[in-house]
């Protein structure tokens, strides 16, 4: 498909009508507005999507004396946690969870088996779970209240019954 | 002047074209008839208990429900539409007929081969066959060979522009054979990557040469494809929204030189975006992700000049109908024609559609829905209505010029093309605010546990508008079946269908040469998608790590 195309041609520059070039432009301002809000999100007040964390082998990761070999929350001094979960059919581990408002927690999520999603209801936190992989997000919880987290990936016949709960006390 | 020869397709062309369309239909067929069962089972209504022992579970029909309306129903119609734009636009037979054929029996054993496992529960993994949910391996067999069945019909395409380049030097390529030519190269770089992840992956996997898959790359593998895939489906729609619907409605199309750049441009930015489908996933670094957001904004672009230009045709036509003021020349347009009135309904669902996909798009925004029915409530709108209905449109005219029969009804497709726009309009709503408050896809949401009752109102609106574009499925499906095997053949030349050609405002010939070179455009979209995926691509395939069994769902 290399033929330079050949005479034929009775005119050669391109015609565009003066609305259709105003569209383009008005077109073009729009696109840079987008993109502009959402790098000030990203980069400015850090709405983070994730990004590689760690690599492990999902055939052993919940058995060894790694984190997630125990999975559930640490508490750190300063107030923060870290929380582990393991996702596998049908279930996470842990599946309650209780933390004080006003504290920021790290999700560390990964797969034993298939692959999983982790989305914490009205929140901010929405992560694909892949064998494999460690998904992670922070978050910080002013309000109390009981949040779910759901699998929002088909993971086989009772994917539907997959969830938990975080309670987040006053 | 250039003349230009009129072309008759012969009997075995019209038959050719014709077998593709009869697989689409079945397969719309089969697969529509679970959509509807899937919102119903939403507000607690659920049918699949009586289906046992057939379809066994939600999910069997969930993956019947996206292979057939998605991949199949698609790329039969696709592949078949595309022949008639090739031979018609360039008034000549295709160059090699017989390669054709075999592509078009490769797509056929490959459906067959792959349906075998579906209706047996052995692939219940849905259309995206995310490893390690494992299918049976006749299932990826199945797939490969349509896939390669669909390039093999687009290298006959290509052969058959070659041959008429040569004859025709110098003459602007036919719109409509350009844009079919457009979505067929497209489509061959596009499959690259599920291509290699089956052949290198999954095949070996499910024969079990190799112990274990790599889920990550898989994903960044099918999503190389899953984008521009969305391309492949909505092109053909493009082409007869620019190259035919126009002179449909009784006018020209608007610019012959922005629809050229407009498909241009959708070869060149269809691939390198698809981790905008994996903005969540933890094994793609926030930096590539935010560059395929933003090259995703830039797809944007083209598709506005497409709908100035297809409007701004419309807006002539409707006016010289009579249509004045502002809007007055939106009711003269021709509501009366189905065929008309199925792609204007198609073109303001699709509106719809893309301001949505403009949120999936914003990288960080992404994660308020991504996995939620708002995503389900999204492809509504672009495949199973820009697209699909559409094809819809489309073959209220094909189908009679086929089969040279009259349209058996032409009231019912005229309410049936309306149904579907409020039934989708009803449905896809529900399913945008469902996916706002959270509700997960690919989910029975009424067993689902933990579903608030704040929902309920919704799920009932996802149910409605479910059975609405059930019935208007079903309309249109029994409306071509009638056609098709009717005893009323077209008589005489005055019920003669003609296959719409839109001239332009200015001629085609008027187009800058440059328009018509694919050259450039091909280099530039090779390299493209060597910036947007090599670092990656060399990443992850170097730190491949084939460590998860299957797990048969
Ligand atoms: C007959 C009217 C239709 C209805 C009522 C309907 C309904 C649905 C529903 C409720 C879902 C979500 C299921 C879930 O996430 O659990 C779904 C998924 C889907 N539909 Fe439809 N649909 C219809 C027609 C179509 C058409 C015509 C197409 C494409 C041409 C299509 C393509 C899809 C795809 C690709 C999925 C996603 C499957 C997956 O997540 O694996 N649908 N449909
Ligand atoms: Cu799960
Ligand atoms: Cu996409």
């Amino acid at each position: 498909m290399s033929e330079v195309p050949g005479d034929g041609s009775v005119q050669t520059s391109l015609h565009i009508d003066p609305y259709e070039r105003n569209w383009m432009r008005l077109t073009v301002v729009l696109l840079v507005v987008f993109a502009t809000a959402v790098t000030i999100a990203g980069f400015a007040l850090g709405f983070q999507v994730p990004s590689p964390e760690e690599r492990v082998d999902p055939n052993t990761v919940a058995i060894g004396d790694g984190p997630f070999g125990e999975p559930g929350l640490r508490a750190y001094p300063d107030g923060s946690y870290d929380l582990y979960v393991v996702a596998q059919m049908f279930s996470f581990a842990p599946n309650e969870v209780t933390i004080s408002a006003g504290s920021e927690v790290t999700f560390y999520v990964t797969s034993v088996d298939v692959q999983h999603g982790f989305k914490i209801q009205n929140t901010n936190v929405n992560m694909q779970i892949v064998p494999g992989q460690v998904s992670k997000l922070t978050m910080t919880f002013d309000e109390p209240g009981t949040y779910d987290f759901i699998c929002t990936e088909y993971c086989g016949s009772a994917h539907a019954q997959m969830y938990g709960t975080l309670t987040v006390e006053k | 002047m250039l003349t230009t020869p009129t072309y008759e397709l012969t009997k075995s062309e019209k038959s050719f074209i014709s077998q593709h369309l009869l697989f689409a239909f079945i397969a719309l067929a089969i697969g529509s008839l679970f959509g509807p069962l899937q919102a119903f089972e939403f507000s607690g209504v659920d049918f699949y208990p009586l289906l046992e022992p057939v379809i066994q579970s939600y999910y069997q029909g969930l993956t019947l429900h996206g292979v057939l309306n998605a991949l199949i129903f698609t790329t039969f119609f696709i592949t078949g539409f595309l022949t008639l734009t090739t031979i018609y636009g360039l008034k000549r037979p295709l160059k090699y007929p017989l390669l054709n054929r075999i592509g078009f029996w490769t797509m056929v054993v490959g459906l067959l081969m792959a349906a075998v496992p579906i209706l047996l529960n052995e692939a219940s993994v849905l259309y995206t066959f995310y490893p390690p949910l494992q299918a049976n391996v006749f299932f990826y067999f199945g797939l490969t060979l349509v896939v390669v069945g669909s390039w093999i019909e687009g290298y006959g395409f290509i052969f058959t522009w070659r041959e008429w380049r040569k004859e025709n030097p110098g003459v602007r390529t036919p719109l409509m054979t350009f844009g079919g030519l457009i979505t067929m190269v497209m489509w061959q770089l596009a499959t690259l990557g599920i291509a290699v992840e089956i052949l290198t992956m999954l095949i070996p996997w499910a024969l079990g040469l190799i112990d274990g898959a790599d889920p990550q790359l898989a994903r960044t593998y099918f999503w190389f494809t899953g984008h521009p895939l969305v391309y492949f489906w909505l092109l053909p729609a493009y082409v007869s929204w620019y190259a035919m619907l126009p002179k449909q409605a009784g006018g020209k199309l608007f610019s012959d030189s922005l629809a050229r750049i407009a498909f241009w441009l959708f070869l060149l930015l269809s691939v390198p975006l698809g981790f905008h489908h994996q903005f969540v996933d933890p094994g793609v670094p926030a930096g590539w992700k935010y560059i395929h957001a933003i090259l995703t904004y830039a797809v944007f672009f083209p598709s506005m000049i497409t709908a100035f230009t297809v409007i701004a045709s419309l807006e002539r036509a409707g006016r010289k109908r009579g249509g004045k003021g502002w809007l007055g020349w939106i009711p003269k347009l021709p509501w009366n024609d189905p065929s008309v009135s199925a792609q204007l309904l198609a073109g303001i669902l699709f509106f719809f559609g893309g301001i949505g996909g403009i949120t999936n798009a914003s990288y960080n925004i992404n994660l308020v829905i991504h996995n939620t029915a708002w995503v389900s409530g999204h492809f509504h709108l672009t495949v199973a209505s820009a697209s699909a209905l559409s094809f819809m449109g489309i073959s209220y005219w094909l189908v009679p010029y086929l089969r040279g029969r009259r349209l058996w009804s032409r009231k019912w497709a005229q309410i049936q093309t309306w149904l579907w726009f409020v039934g989708m309009l009803i449905f896809s709503n529900a399913m945008h605010v469902l996916g706002l408050l959270g509700a997960p896809r690919r989910t029975p949401l009424g067993e689902a546990p933990y579903v608030p009752d704040e929902w309920s109102g919704h799920l009932l609106r996802t149910s409605i508008g479910g059975a609405i574009l059930f019935v208007s499925a079903y309309m249109f499906v029994f409306n071509i079946a009638r056609t098709w095997w009717s005893k009323k053949l077209l008589a005489g030349p005055d019920e003669e269908v003609e296959i719409p050609v839109a001239e332009s405002v200015h001629p085609a010939q008027e187009t800058p040469a440059k328009l018509d070179w694919w050259t450039p455009w091909l280099i530039g979209t090779v390299a493209l998608i060597l910036v947007a995926y090599g670092p990656q691509l060399i990443e992850q395939i170097g730190n491949i790590d084939l460590s998860s069994p299957g797990f048969r769902p």
